[in-house]
């Protein structure tokens, strides 16, 4: 699905990011890039839609070389790459429906889109999705008039109408409050099996990480120093991502989590997607 | 949240749904009688002002014309050129240096919390309608009253430099820190010694920036006066147009823009500097 | 002594008493040639003006008078001001249209991260100093010159005149622009143009409406007078009455030009609070 080869960039500054960054993606699978700030993260995950342009190493989504597109063929790529932001970069002066079909921009003319007139099956869509996200009704208000939360909401939608073959997420809960930032991690992650999408999600919460994630990639320093299940991430590893300090209480606390979140699935009559998911609650506030 | 209401729709009853864009005038008639009063505004303004296609499409040769006639610039009367630029220079200079220290008094007058209200509602009324009128025509009147030539240009300047300075002072004394003035009212200081010791310190600054960004705009303006024979290069330039010694013209706007763009940057870096 | 650092900074008097001086002397010294300077050009500017004195002091009797001819005003006259007077508030009008269209590709052009390349940021950036630095009388003697006298060259003028003022503030407003909201629309895989029309344009809305509006105000003003070097509105009318030396007339047109430049501040401070 998605292959990443010896990725690096260095930036003009003379700052080297990441340095032969190798990573392979399967069908389906969540997976967490964990590391402290400034360990090169964002770079990793933007140089993947060449929101940053690598300076060497070669990306693959599905077979076709990303790093090997001219401009204009980008642009069509990144259509199929949906990205989610740490703050949420809505075009705060539009509505959350104009927000969540901005998604469909790679798809339209430019005179659709200028007049918003965009195809009905993007409609459809996009009121699905903004049910789906806990925000059925919302289409006509200003993105500006939303909590954060309800934004991040918006900004997953706009990503998934995209219908995309992964997601890039970076940093989504980091400027929200614990408890919203963890059922918005839960609704990325679930929306993210249930469409049986890969996503790449860049967190610095190693809580949330081993709790919502399949698999986990530590991140020092532009290299990847851990690759693997979040249940072998320990102390040792963690020290080795971001450096000594006291990290028995992270892992105790983020077993504890995942146990309950698995319990609770468990104990729902279809399998997890029952009677109140956790990210629904606090939606429509 | 009113947007919950009435919309807990199932993903079924959505499917077809349309969606557009909320209009910014929801009532449609007002929304459609609003577009179709400014189309018959537009249609109406631009046969008003005779608009004329023809006589449009005929005036591009002529600007080429005239364009090519600018090309190369003619410098050659540079004597004359110089004379009416330090003329202009003079007077923004003159009347830049009167006019701001006539603006204290005019702006401490016109601040309400330092006067009484028949000053203030005087100094208000010439502040309203020296800023009100364009430059060009008091330059018109004092022409007429002092006969041609820079004095009347520098009194020009001088009064719209009272009209500028003096409402942007005076709104910065009425908006200054009431405690600093009560400190020296306190101390037992008469009217005067407050103006001196409370309000003087904290408005200077801003003042001094006001002057200087005031020296600025008559540069400018004192490019322009001579247009109605109030002094300066305005009158050469005009000439040169009357004469068709459209390079000349030239050469003269590339002055007149080499002065504004000189006056704007040194007023923006001691602007900077002392702010 | 000198190690007692009680006494390290200020100044002393040979007996050692601390004396209070609000400048050190080179400071002093600093500012006396600068006010010197200063003085100096002023007294340059005063000695060049070549002020013919004698009218000078006769200047208030030729106030008084002419104020003395321009009293009473034709009210009479009041009828024949409409239409250039409306004249005047279109030409104000259109040629603020006319900037509005043309400075915002300017604008997008003169904005460091929106433009092309450095040769088009270049040339927006002379567009911009030309329209700027040329008033809007000279404009109106080069646009009466190629069309013609009359309004169609006023509201040529006027809008190339705009141009600079509007484009400049624009192009500020879309370098300050959140580039979030820009790069999220990039990702969605958008072409420039729609990254421009989703997530620039409404970011710069405000800032156009509000820079427009004022922009209109300032034209009413401006073409209020390009009409006396022939560009039409109510300036012709005010150059035949004052050849004319028709004072009473020229009383009431300026009350007229009073009024309407007035009226039009206050209708532009209240479109820009109700729209930003």
């Amino acid at each position: 699905m998605l292959q990443v080869d010896k990725l690096t960039k260095t930036y003009p500054t003379g700052q080297k990011a990441l340095d032969a960054c190798s990573l392979k993606v399967e069908k389906s699978q969540v997976v967490a890039v964990i590391g402290p700030s400034g360990a090169g993260k964002s770079s990793f995950i933007r140089c993947i839609n060449r929101l940053v342009e690598p300076t060497e190493g070669q990306i693959w989504l599905d077979g076709s070389e990303v790093t090997a597109l001219a401009p204009d063929q980008m642009a069509k790529m990144r259509r199929h790459m949906g990205m989610i932001f740490q703050e949420y970069n809505l075009v705060e002066r539009l509505t959350v429906m104009e927000n969540v079909l901005s998604g469909r921009l790679g798809f339209v003319s430019f005179w659709q889109a200028f007049l918003r007139k965009f195809p009905q099956a993007d409609i459809d869509r996009a009121f699905d999705l903004l049910e789906r996200v806990g925000l059925a009704g919302y289409e006509n208000n200003r993105a500006d008039a939303l909590s954060g939360g309800q934004r991040q909401r918006v900004g997953i939608a706009r990503a998934l109408i995209q219908e995309p073959k992964i997601l890039l997420v970076d940093e989504p809960t980091s400027s929200l409050d614990p408890k919203t930032a963890r059922t918005i991690m839960g609704l990325i992650a679930e929306l993210a099996r249930e469409r049986g999408l890969p996503a790449l999600i860049n967190i610095h919460d190693v809580g949330l990480a081993l709790m919502f994630a399949e698999r986990v990639v530590g991140l020092s320093e532009g290299r990847i120093v851990f690759d693997g299940a979040p249940d072998e991430v320990d102390e040792q590893i963690l020290t080795r991502i971001f450096g000594e300090a006291d990290w028995r209480q992270t892992i105790r606390h983020a077993a504890e989590d995942a146990e309950a979140l698995e319990r609770r699935r468990a104990a729902a009559p279809d399998g997890g997607d029952g009677a109140e998911p956790a990210w629904q609650s606090g939606a429509a506030r | 949240m009113s947007a919950t209401d009435g919309s807990q729709a199932a993903s079924a009853s959505t499917r077809g749904r349309s969606w557009r864009k909320p209009p910014m005038i929801a009532n449609p008639v007002l929304r459609y009688g609003l577009l179709v009063l400014l189309a018959a505004y537009l249609v109406y303004a631009v046969d008003d002002v005779n608009f004329d296609l023809a006589r449009f499409i005929a005036g591009i040769p002529k600007a080429i014309d005239m364009a090519q006639q600018m090309v190369p610039p003619d410098f050659s009367r540079w004597q004359l050129l110089l004379d009416g630029v330090l003329e202009s220079l003079q007077m923004a200079i003159f009347a830049t240096a009167i006019g701001v220290v006539i603006s204290i008094p005019i702006a401490v007058c016109a601040a309400r919390n330092m006067v009484p209200k028949p000053v203030y509602l005087a100094a208000r009324g010439y502040l309203g309608v020296v800023r009100t009128l364009p430059e060009v025509l008091i330059a018109i009147f004092l022409v007429k009253a002092f006969g041609f030539g820079a004095f009347a240009g520098m009194l020009t300047l001088t009064i719209a430099s009272t009209g500028f300075v003096g409402k942007l002072l005076a709104e910065d004394i009425e908006d200054l820190d009431p405690g600093q003035v009560e400190a020296i009212r306190a101390t037992g200081g008469n009217w005067l010694k407050v103006l001196l010791f409370g309000v003087a310190p904290q408005t200077l600054p801003r003042y001094i920036g006001l002057c200087i960004y005031r020296l600025d705009i008559n540069l400018r303006e004192s490019t322009i006066l001579g247009i109605v024979g109030a002094g300066g290069i305005g009158a050469t330039l005009y000439n040169s147009f009357g004469r068709y010694e459209y390079d000349f013209s030239f050469a003269i706007l590339l002055s007149i823009i080499a002065i504004v763009l000189v006056a704007e940057w040194a007023s923006g870096a001691i602007r900077a500097r002392i702010t | 002594m000198t190690g007692d650092p009680s006494m390290a900074d200020g100044i002393y008097t040979p007996t050692g008493r601390r004396i209070w001086r609000r400048r050190s002397r080179p400071e002093t010294l600093r500012r006396f040639g600068l006010w010197l300077i200063g003085v100096m050009i002023v007294v340059w500017a005063i000695t060049g003006l070549n002020v013919h004195w004698p009218f000078v002091l006769d200047a208030p009797q030729q106030v008084a008078d002419l104020a003395g001819r321009m009293m009473p005003p034709a009210w009479s006259f009041t009828g024949e001001i409409v239409a250039p007077m409306i004249e005047t508030i279109n030409i104000a009008t259109l040629g603020t249209i006319l900037a509005c269209v043309l400075s915002i590709p300017v604008a997008l052009l003169a904005a460091q991260n929106t433009t092309l390349n450095r040769t088009t940021l270049w040339i927006a950036r002379v567009i911009v100093v030309t329209s700027r630095s040329i008033n809007e009388l000279v404009w109106a003697i080069i646009f009466a010159a190629i069309f013609g006298p009359g309004p169609l060259a006023g509201v040529i003028a006027i809008g190339i005149r705009s141009i600079g003022f509007t484009a400049k503030l624009i192009a500020e407003g879309i370098e300050e622009i959140d580039r979030g909201q820009v790069e999220a629309i990039a990702a969605t895989g958008a072409s420039r143009a729609k990254v421009i029309a989703y997530g620039i344009l409404p970011q710069i809305m405000p800032t156009i409406v509000g820079v427009v509006t004022f922009r209109w105000d300032i034209n009413i003003r401006q073409s209020s007078v390009i009409g006396l070097v022939g560009a039409g509105g109510i300036g012709i009318t005010l150059n035949s009455a004052m050849n004319l030396f028709n004072w009473p007339q020229v009383t009431i047109i300026l009350i007229a030009i009073f009024i309407v430049v007035m009226a039009s501040e206050w209708v532009s401070n209240l479109l820009r609070k109700q729209f930003t």
